[in-house]
């Protein structure tokens, strides 16, 4: 099967799944322009509350965020499955050659950074790498960016907290609890706060990096829509109205705001997730633990 | 009434003006890690993508502390006025 002559059914699998990628980002687009608020002026508020769905402690907001993040994982839901569509081992897509790629980049940062043992951890930190990043990146569709709202970026660091005390438990509890007293026993809480800093570090990172971009973006709109009324606002009829330094300024700096800071913490974020989780886990003390275990079980 | 309103609001604008002093740190950190980053490529230019790595991983540790100081001046600037607005309302019918 090359290019050329793919069958009927593969091209028709291949063109719904193309537009199930769009799909959800156009309905996320179409559901922010009925629902958005008229605004004059300066307006940063956080995300927006579509429903809230009662429960017994606390009421339930369903918000923007929300329903963006969910539709951005459907997104990449269907461009994992458009890459992976008719893989083969005689490679004639040009899809699997890119599919490929990023398989091997990632396998091999995990292995530089977690080493062999982790190695398991690649589809973990590509999924997070792929949702931040494309969460970043819905705001240029005008989106509200899921990763500028603590609530999302704070259970992906709870998430990530989970792993890494699981993997500090590994070599027992005991040696977990002695960890603390590292390495004077007089430290102790201030090992024991640091390791909850970890997880707030890094929700506050994402989240700050990736709000200030858009409160930046905000200021600086309503400072040149000023700016243009302040210099053209003395003429008469429509010319007062043109927005003259609101063509492409803003443009510029979205690019540094929305593309290259968005995809950076994504990256960041990934780093740290590996940094951390390989090194809460000791090898040597957990084989050595390993062999006691089996020498035990033996006697 | 309107004075005691007066100090709540211009208190949360001066406190997240200063609280972003704390920018001041992660500037100074980051130029002096890009610097030594220059330097080390100059030196070996072979190893540009590693350094660029590890300078991207170390400015963004650097930066924490100027984005801690970043969320509390828009919780300070977004969020506190409407709770002790409301705070203020509240204690005043309890008076008056």
């Amino acid at each position: 099967m090359s290019e050329s002559e793919k069958s009927l059914k593969f091209k028709i699998v291949d063109i719904i799944y193309i537009l199930m990628m769009i799909l959800p980002l156009v309905a996320g687009v179409i559901l922010k322009l009925l629902t958005k608020p008229a605004t004059e002026g300066v307006s940063i508020t956080g995300a927006q509350i579509y429903f809230t769905i009662p429960m017994p402690i606390q009421d339930f907001p369903v918000t923007e965020s929300q329903i963006t993040s969910l539709l951005v994982i459907i997104t990449i839901l269907f461009v994992c499955l458009y890459l992976t569509h008719g893989l083969n081992e005689r490679i004639n897509l040009k899809r699997q050659h890119f599919a490929e790629m990023i398989v091997e980049k990632v396998d091999k940062l995990v292995k530089d950074n977690m080493g062999e043992y982790f190695m398991g951890f690649a589809p973990f930190i590509v999924a997070i790498l792929a949702l931040s990043a494309f969460s970043s990146l819905s705001s240029l569709l005008g989106l509200y960016p899921p990763t500028s709202d603590i609530n999302v970026v704070g259970g992906w660091a709870v998430l990530v907290f989970i792993i890494i005390t699981y993997f500090k438990m590994k070599c027992g509890p005991l040696a977990y609890l002695k960890g603390f007293t590292e390495p004077v026993a007089l430290l102790a809480p201030i090992n024991f706060v640091s390791e909850f800093a970890t997880p707030v570090s890094m929700a506050f990172r994402h989240y700050g990096n990736v709000l200030s971009g858009t409160v930046i973006s905000v200021l600086l709109g309503s400072a040149l829509a000023g700016l243009s009324s302040m210099l053209l606002g003395a003429l008469p009829g429509f010319l007062a109205d043109i927005p003259l330094f609101q063509f492409g300024i803003p443009a510029v700096l979205s690019i540094y705001f929305d593309v290259f800071s968005g995809c950076l913490q994504a990256f960041i974020f990934a780093m740290l997730t590996m940094v951390y989780v390989s090194g809460a886990f000791d090898i040597t003390a957990y084989m050595q633990r390993k062999e006691r275990k089996a020498a035990k079980s033996k006697k | 009434m309107e004075l005691a309103l007066g100090i709540i609001l211009g208190c949360c604008a001066l406190g997240a003006g200063l609280a972003m002093i704390a920018g001041i740190g992660p500037g100074i950190g980051e130029g002096n890690a890009v610097a030594k980053a220059c330097e080390a490529i100059g030196r070996q230019p072979e190893c540009k993508g590693d350094v660029t790595t590890t300078m991207l991983m170390g400015c963004a540790i650097a930066e924490t502390t100027g984005l801690y100081a970043l969320v509390i001046a828009i919780l300070l600037i977004f969020v506190a006025p409407n709770i002790l607005v409301d705070v203020l309302v509240e204690t005043m019918g309890l008076i008056g």
